[in-house]
């Protein structure tokens, strides 16, 4: 079982592999990766430094470049892919048909992933992904259940690499245009989500009201801790007329206990979400995984550790890959 | 040339409209009696049909689908079944493998599953599918796609660089009614009544129009139709079509909603051969759709609940 995660940073990438990465997942500082945030990321420079580093200490690294390359503006992501070939990356992590195209027919030796923005549900998509550009892993959109999953992986001839802590969408991920309808950025096409230049804070009679762009998202005492106003995380009024968690209650994805299974059902590798946390995160859970996947290849039971200090609203859900989540 | 021919020259190049698939989870017998009354009436060329959203709904409409089908293409309209938006199960695939192999409609493929089930057949390529460039877009033409809808949320811009690009390809936008957002393997009709997807005593079917969304302070701002969530604004691209048509569009998808669709239809054609001035028939559109807003912000490259005027 592989262990994959993510920095932000150089910085990040250097605590990943001292807590036991197996592999380290970056993205270049432009749009061409699903977490184009200020400050964060790598220059080419950067990455070729990363990756001897890496590569010195037997660990790989890829390179994500999963939004969807623009109409009219190809370029930024034809040079992500022919930038990562040049410095000898481990694989890329690509989202887009036509990307994924081009990779294969210029760079036909650089390993491709199919990145969890291609939202690849079933064994068809993916038998298609695998026969049309020959990708070598799959990345799991967050919809199966872990018995969904091991038929799956009966059923396809690519590995499979599924999220196993962090930020979780509760949307098929690649197919959630809500952020663009609220902010006019989105995933696909920003590489942004509920994006930080559209989030207001607004203090009103003993409380903490989130937004973004113009609507509200949630509410807070004043005493309680606000949470980042992620759209599909907010509280809503529905049918009943009470606000509820109408999408998702803000929650962390944590998989720790369900160890076991996913390595009966023949997953490749699991996945840390978070390049745009810091370096004391990426050490934390990197090493609590490490930890796990160690005791659970060993048949020994995983330990629990509690990693309710960095879940986002402290609290943390196996998601879809249980069936009564749905 | 005999102006029989430069009649039917300018027919064919005019723009085609669609009537997308219902979303919502409308009783069997009423989408029936739709399908029927859109036959009889419609000035529309082309019919999408087929449960998109949720496979749980699918059992009730399939016995339908034969005779609406055929009552259709007896008004000489274009048939296409859509396929399922978000497939995971294994009755999901048993089904979408049996409409691949034995539908006699032509398809409409919602997921990269059907895609590449159809390669090399014709086909049509969905809005669920990402199509946000013309690489992609060229690599679905030459894997089968005769027709193309683009997703919601390109720019105008965006949607004129591929129109530049399609080669006098078929190319549909989406141009009426509320917009599909984002699909989920989450029920979230069934969790705002305190059930689970599995035992959802099909909820959904109380909000036709989909489960509108409010925020804390009571301002408007989704919809939810099982797990799908839309758009509470209606997209109307009204003022924009003839534009898009003459850069080369070639058809504009109307999504059913519980309005009188065939005054709506009636009035995009109108719009579409100039036989209607544009106030006029936004005004008439703003009497018939009196369940929200309208919205045109992804068109115009701004968030997509704004309404540019």
């Amino acid at each position: 079982m592989e262990l994959v995660c993510p920095a932000g940073t150089p910085a990040s990438l250097r605590a990943a592999l001292d807590a036991g990465a197996d592999v380290v997942y970056v993205g270049f500082r432009d749009e061409t990766n699903a977490r184009n945030f200020p400050g964060l990321n790598f220059s080419p420079e950067e990455l070729e430094e990363s990756l001897k580093k890496a590569h010195d200490m037997g660990r790989q690294i890829y390179v994500a470049i999963n939004t969807y390359p623009q109409a009219g503006n190809l370029e930024p992501w034809y040079k992500a892919v022919d930038t990562a070939a040049r410095i000898g990356v481990d694989a890329v992590i690509l989202a887009d048909i036509g990307l994924l195209n081009y990779a294969k027919r210029q760079h036909p030796g650089l390993r491709r992933h199919l990145s969890v923005q291609a939202s690849a549900s079933n064994p068809e998509a993916i038998n298609f992904y695998r026969s049309a550009f020959d990708v070598q892993r799959v990345v799991l959109p967050r919809v199966l259940t872990v018995r969904e999953i091991a038929e799956l992986i009966e059923e396809i001839d690519v590995e499979t690499e599924v999220f196993a802590f962090g930020g979780m969408c509760v949307m098929a991920e690649g197919r959630c245009s809500l952020s663009s309808y609220a902010t006019g950025k989105s995933p696909n096409m920003n590489g942004v989500c509920s994006p930080a230049s559209h989030v207001e804070y607004e203090q009103r009679r003993g409380k903490l009201v989130s937004k973004l762009g113009e609507f509200t998202i949630n509410s807070f005492p004043n005493e309680e801790a606000a949470g980042y106003p992620t759209l599909c995380k907010g509280r809503f009024v529905g049918h009943t007329g009470d606000p509820s968690y109408l999408f998702e209650e803000p929650t962390s994805l944590n998989v720790m206990m369900m160890m076991p299974e996913l390595i009966q059902a023949g997953v490749k590798a699991l996945k840390i979400e978070g390049r745009q946390r810091g370096k004391a995160y990426v050490h934390q859970v990197v090493s609590g995984y490490r930890k796990a996947i160690d005791a659970a290849m060993k048949g020994e039971p995983v330990p629990f550790m509690d990693m309710g200090n960095i879940t986002e609203g402290t609290r943390s859900t196996a998601g879809a890959y249980e069936k009564n989540w749905r | 040339m005999s102006s029989q021919a430069m009649n039917s020259r300018a027919t064919s190049s005019k723009a085609k409209l669609t009537l997308g698939p219902v979303l919502y989870n409308w009783p069997a017998e009423q989408r029936r009696d739709f399908y029927f009354q859109i036959a009889d009436e419609a000035p529309v060329d082309v019919v999408y049909i087929g449960e998109v959203t949720c496979s749980k709904r699918a059992p009730f409409l399939t016995p339908f689908i034969p005779e609406i089908c055929d009552r259709l293409e007896q008004a000489g309209k274009e048939v296409v079944i859509s396929t399922l938006s978000l497939v995971m199960s294994k009755r999901e695939r048993k089904e979408q493998h049996e409409l691949v192999q034995d539908s006699p409609w032509a398809l409409e493929a919602n997921d990269l599953s059907a895609i590449g089930l159809l390669k090399g057949r014709e086909h049509i390529v969905g809005p669920f599918v990402n199509v946000y460039n013309e690489d992609t877009l060229d690599y679905f033409y030459e894997n089968g796609a005769q027709r193309i809808v683009l997703p919601c949320e390109l720019s105008g811009k965006a949607i004129e660089r591929l129109l530049s690009s399609n080669k006098g390809r078929e190319v549909e936008i989406q141009a009426f009614g509320r917009v599909p957002l984002a699909l989920s393997a989450r029920c979230y009709h069934a969790r705002s009544h305190g059930l689970s997807k599995d035992g959802c005593r099909y909820v959904c079917e109380q909000d036709p129009d989909g489960m509108n969304v409010e925020t804390l302070d009571g301002e408007a701002f989704l919809a939810v139709n099982g797990t799908q969530t839309m758009s509470y604004t209606v997209n109307n691209l009204l003022g924009e079509i003839n534009d898009l048509s003459k850069l080369g569009a070639t058809h504009f998808r109307l999504w059913p909603q519980q309005v009188d669709m065939i005054r709506v239809i009636e009035i995009y054609r109108a719009q579409l051969d100039g036989a209607i001035a544009y106030d006029a028939g936004q005004e008439t559109l703003s009497e018939l759709v009196d369940f929200a807003p309208f919205s045109n912000g992804f068109y115009h490259g701004v968030e997509g609940n704004r309404l540019v005027e």
